[in-house]
């Protein structure tokens, strides 16, 4: 350890290290100490009902909403990589402008479509197609539809650099054999960029486990997922043992879908 | 060069795949006219009065202001430590490199409730010893904003690194450069749209934070994301839709101007 070490990598451990760390490290701590030492918590956490409910939501909708999202993201990116300059523009602007609308700005566009007076239920109740306003929001359909809508631009960028690695010579080879559109798509490109999409998938698995604003806006608290029964836990009813408990559960399973991912993009590289 | 061009089915796919990404965004545009106190969509008449009400709420421009020097605060500090962080990381190659970048992208791998429940606990306890940096306080919302957002930079600054030609710095270091003259006359002036790059996508990301920002403040330090989700949860405040507006029309002009310009730059 030199000065130097000490003066360029010091700052910004020193900061992380007391603002996170050693924080987290106290949290992970009331998991095994409040109200009582032990693990209780845990088997609180696993045996539960009500919080096993909640993390099978949790996971129920986290695997609909990576399925949808990676499907979205894969037409678009195949579009954006692969389409003609005017398509490939129209796709681009699509996929930047709501990346860099702010997460809450998205939810409550949501809103305005699909709430009892919004823009989707008036136009069905003035075409006459329904008479009371249909509960688009406030449940679990609006919560998908808003996680989709955030996730899908975070997709698209390991699709993307899967799909430019694409050899078009291999492409053409099938072509000329006769393949084809369909079973060029299905057989050739779509095992082909199988790395983007396995790594489009842990991406938005990752991200929608600890979604936490999205939930909670278009949710109306009748779908609670992990993060808001956390944050329900820790200020709403002062139990922190079992909050602290759950968010090391989400730490694990995300620690793990990390890991994954690393050691796949490390296999890719190879 | 690309041969094999989308089919039509994928090119409809798409077009629907873009009007869904692009519908709550235009959504927003007919609510925020809307004369009612509520949220809904003017029929006859259209009125102006959310928007006046962003001027005449003191509310906002307190918001708005109070997010623009957190923002500044939190993306010049977070910028500056990732940047020490990243050099240090590039130039000394310690020992345990990787183990050190894990810890310094722990809070941008973690799920932002984990964090927040960290930092509010952090916050909480530095309130104990001083009024400053504390709970529901700007300073302590900047330094937590910082904390979140100097993961991206380091990432953005590592990466520009990771590409910079070593040998710049060895005929540097060969012709008797010191280490101050090294690093602000040869790697930064290097990497500086980078820098400006984290600047600006750290203040962006701090500009737009709720999900912390959300625990470690009540009603002292209400940035704006802090006010538009007081005003989603409860009874839906159609001045949001007004903001939103404004928040929509500033992306979409900066990305055009941005996509326009480079169109024009590839002519």
């Amino acid at each position: 350890m030199t000065s130097r070490h000490i003066l360029l990598l010091g700052p910004l451990l020193l900061l992380l290290g007391a603002a996170y760390l050693v924080p987290f490290l106290g949290v992970m701590q009331w998991s095994v100490t409040l109200p009582e030492p032990g693990l209780g918590q845990y088997r609180t956490a696993l045996t539960d009902p009500l919080v096993l409910g909640v993390i099978w939501r949790t996971l129920r909708i986290c695997a609909l909403v990576t399925v949808l999202s990676v499907a979205a993201a894969y037409v678009m990116t195949l579009v954006w990589v692969r389409g003609g300059p005017v398509a490939r523009l129209v796709v681009e602007l699509c996929i930047l402008i709501p990346f860099w609308i702010s997460v809450l700005t998205r939810a409550f566009g949501w809103l305005a479509l699909l709430s009892n007076k919004g823009l989707v239920n008036g136009w069905l109740q003035t075409l006459g197609i329904i008479s009371e306003p249909l509960t688009l929001v406030r449940n679990e359909f609006g919560v998908v539809l808003g996680m989709v809508h955030f996730l899908v631009p975070f997709a698209v960028f390991p699709l993307a650099s899967s799909m430019r690695a694409v050899d078009e010579r291999v492409l053409m080879a099938a072509r000329g054999m006769g393949a084809s559109r369909a079973r060029i798509f299905w057989q050739i490109f779509v095992p082909m960029t199988k790395s983007g999409i396995l790594g489009a998938v842990l991406l938005v698995f990752v991200f929608a486990l600890g979604f936490f604003v999205t939930p909670a806006i278009l949710g109306g608290g009748r779908s609670v997922m992990v993060a808001e029964l956390i944050y329900l836990r820790i200020f709403q009813s002062p139990d922190w043992g079992l909050g602290a408990a759950i968010s090391v559960i989400l730490m694990i399973a995300v620690g793990a879908l990390l890991a994954l991912m690393l050691r796949q993009t490390k296999g890719a590289a190879r | 060069m690309i041969q094999l061009r989308p089919g039509p089915i994928p090119l409809i796919l798409a077009a629907l795949i873009a009007v869904f990404l692009l519908m709550p965004l235009i959504a927003v545009i007919p609510v925020s006219f809307t004369p009612n106190r509520y949220l809904s969509v003017p029929d006859a008449e259209w009125s102006l009065r959310h928007y006046r009400s962003l001027l005449d709420k003191p509310v906002w421009a307190e918001g708005i202001w109070l997010s623009i020097r957190i923002g500044l605060v939190a993306s010049v500090v977070a910028t500056a430590l990732a940047t020490a962080f990243a050099l240090g990381i590039w130039m000394l190659q310690p020992r345990f490199a990787g183990l050190l970048m894990g810890l310094a992208l722990l809070p941008m791998v973690a799920p932002p409730v984990v964090s927040a429940l960290t930092l509010y606990f952090f916050l909480i306890t530095l309130s104990k010893v001083n009024g400053v940096i504390a709970y529901d306080t700007w300073a302590g919302v900047a330094l937590a904003h910082a904390v979140m957002i100097a993961p991206f930079a380091v990432v953005l600054i590592s990466v520009a690194l990771s590409q910079l030609d070593r040998r710049i710095d060895l005929a540097a270091r060969s012709m008797g450069a010191g280490v101050m003259t090294r690093v602000f006359g040869v790697i930064l002036p290097n990497i500086r749209f980078t820098l400006l790059t984290a600047l600006f996508l750290t203040f962006v990301l701090s500009w737009e934070e709720i999900g912390v920002t959300l625990f470690i403040t009540s009603v002292n330090a209400v940035t704006l994301p802090r006010l538009m989700w007081m005003g989603l949860r409860d009874n839906i405040d159609p001045a949001i839709a007004a903001i939103s507006v404004v928040l929509i029309a500033i992306v979409v002009a900066v990305i055009l101007g941005k996509t326009l310009w480079q169109l024009r730059k590839a002519k």
